[in-house]
């Protein structure tokens, strides 16, 4: 059994995501997913400080100083792409005018909690960004993290460990390990890494997991 | 004659007084004035509160007016950077106050401030610590928290072109605060890469309308 790389990740997010979306990208592991707009898919990726139509990450020769992303790295403007304020930039995402909005976590709860903004450590300032603008404004909330945290602990909680960034907002999360959606019905098991059992996964869980009935490996390509 | 064109930064910032709450434009480093804050360091006044979406990083600008001890209190939505240290070190302390506010509501409290509004409702962060202590509404079914509007003493603004009546255009994404800032404070002072003649900017391309500008300070080539 081999856990995805980040890049994979991002690649596995990427594919999910259809023809003529608007698309936000947090910082951290979203912000990869720019690298990977599938073959033949006009995807425009939103930017909270002011831009639209962000492309591949620019190589060290194409770096403007003027052009960075929501992680405050360089990027890069496809044609169409758009510049505007930054309340422009939040009205879009609090208006419900973008279709997804991706999102790294510290935890993401069964019922689909995020909690992403504060670990509570009183000498680590907390931050918030845009976290919360981005969890109650897009039409739909997917998550990209790792399945545990570096010390093994499940990331997906019964409930939120950390205060909350909002509740009942997540409907998909892609892991290291597994794509995973959260619905009325609980937690469903789409696609896990190949050679990983259910019983592994869930011991890394906390929620119940429901297999679906389709579920599949992920088909990951090196990256 | 209108010519809001001042000659340097320290009479750009001369007359910034003792508790002045101070709006600083910027993401991350781009589109930040650091000279205008670096010169109201060396101005000298003290217990201000700055709102600005991050808390400084490196040595100069708003780090270096922190780390000098002229910030009481600083109103942003992510102080933590990866060379945020003199903030860090000034929230560790217990020398510095933090309002943490979410992206969004802090760049729509501004825009009602200069709309002349008295606040709005929003959906970001209901439920979560940072509407505790705030007014909670429905409307139409869903929870919004009032917020109240933010308006500055004087905003500090950087744009890459003005004329002398102060239209100001921006480069690629470092337009961010700076139009909403320049549009929600009693006076605002801009630092600019270049002054050019009275109709040399575009008027499809004026981002901030000189209305809004009260002076401008050319510092050259810098970008």
């Amino acid at each position: 059994m081999k856990p995805l790389s980040r890049r994979q990740i991002a690649w596995r997010a990427a594919q999910d995501i259809g023809d003529g979306s608007y698309v936000n990208l947090g910082i951290g592991l979203p912000t990869l997913v720019a690298d990977f707009i599938p073959e033949g898919r006009e995807i425009v990726f939103h930017s909270e400080n002011g831009v639209l139509g962000l492309g591949k990450a620019p190589g060290p020769n194409e770096i403007d100083p003027d052009l960075i992303n929501a992680g405050k790295g360089p990027a890069s403007l496809l044609p169409g792409g758009s510049f505007f304020h930054h309340t422009d930039a939040f009205l879009m995402i609090r208006g419900g005018h973008l279709d997804y909005s991706l999102l790294g976590a510290f935890e993401v709860s069964g019922e689909g909690d995020l909690a992403n903004w504060t670990t509570e450590d009183p000498d680590y300032p907390p931050g918030v960004g845009g976290a919360m603008d981005l969890a109650a404004g897009a039409r739909e909330v997917r998550v990209l993290c790792e399945h545990t945290t570096k010390d093994g602990q499940p990331r997906i909680r019964h409930s939120c460990t950390y205060p909350l960034t909002a509740a009942r907002v997540v409907k998909r999360v892609y892991t290291n390990l597994a794509v995973l959606e959260i619905g009325p019905g609980g937690v469903l098991v789409r696609e896990m890494v190949d050679g990983l059992g259910l019983a592994e996964l869930q011991a890394k869980t906390e929620p119940k997991l429901r297999l679906a009935e389709d579920w599949k490996p992920i088909a990951a390509p090196a990256a | 004659m209108i010519n809001k064109i001042v000659d340097g930064l320290a009479a750009a910032v001369a007359d910034i007084r003792d508790g002045a709450v101070v709006l600083c434009a910027g993401f991350g480093a781009v589109g930040a004035p650091d000279e205008l804050i670096d010169a109201l360091a060396t101005q000298g006044a003290r217990e201000l509160t700055v709102v600005s979406n991050n808390a400084g990083n490196g040595r100069t600008g708003l780090a270096g007016l922190i780390a000098s001890g002229h910030v009481r209190k600083v109103i942003c939505s992510y102080p933590r950077s990866s060379d945020s240290t003199a903030f860090d070190d000034a929230y560790k302390a217990g020398k510095i106050e933090l309002e943490l506010v979410p992206q969004g509501t802090i760049s729509e409290r501004m825009r009602c401030a200069a709309a002349g509004l008295g606040g709005f409702y929003s959906p970001v962060g209901v439920g979560t610590r940072l509407a505790e202590g705030k007014e909670t509404r429905e409307i139409n079914g869903r929870l919004y928290v009032f917020e109240e509007p933010l308006q500055g003493d004087v905003a500090l603004l950087k744009a890459d072109r003005a004329d002398r009546w102060g239209n100001l255009s921006y480069r690629k994404s470092a337009r961010n605060f700076n139009p909403t800032m320049a549009m929600a404070a009693a006076l605002s002072v801009v630092q600019v890469r270049e002054i050019v003649p009275l109709g040399a900017i575009d008027p499809e391309s004026v981002a901030t309308p000189g209305i809004f500008v009260d002076r401008v300070v050319a510092l050259g080539g810098k970008r």
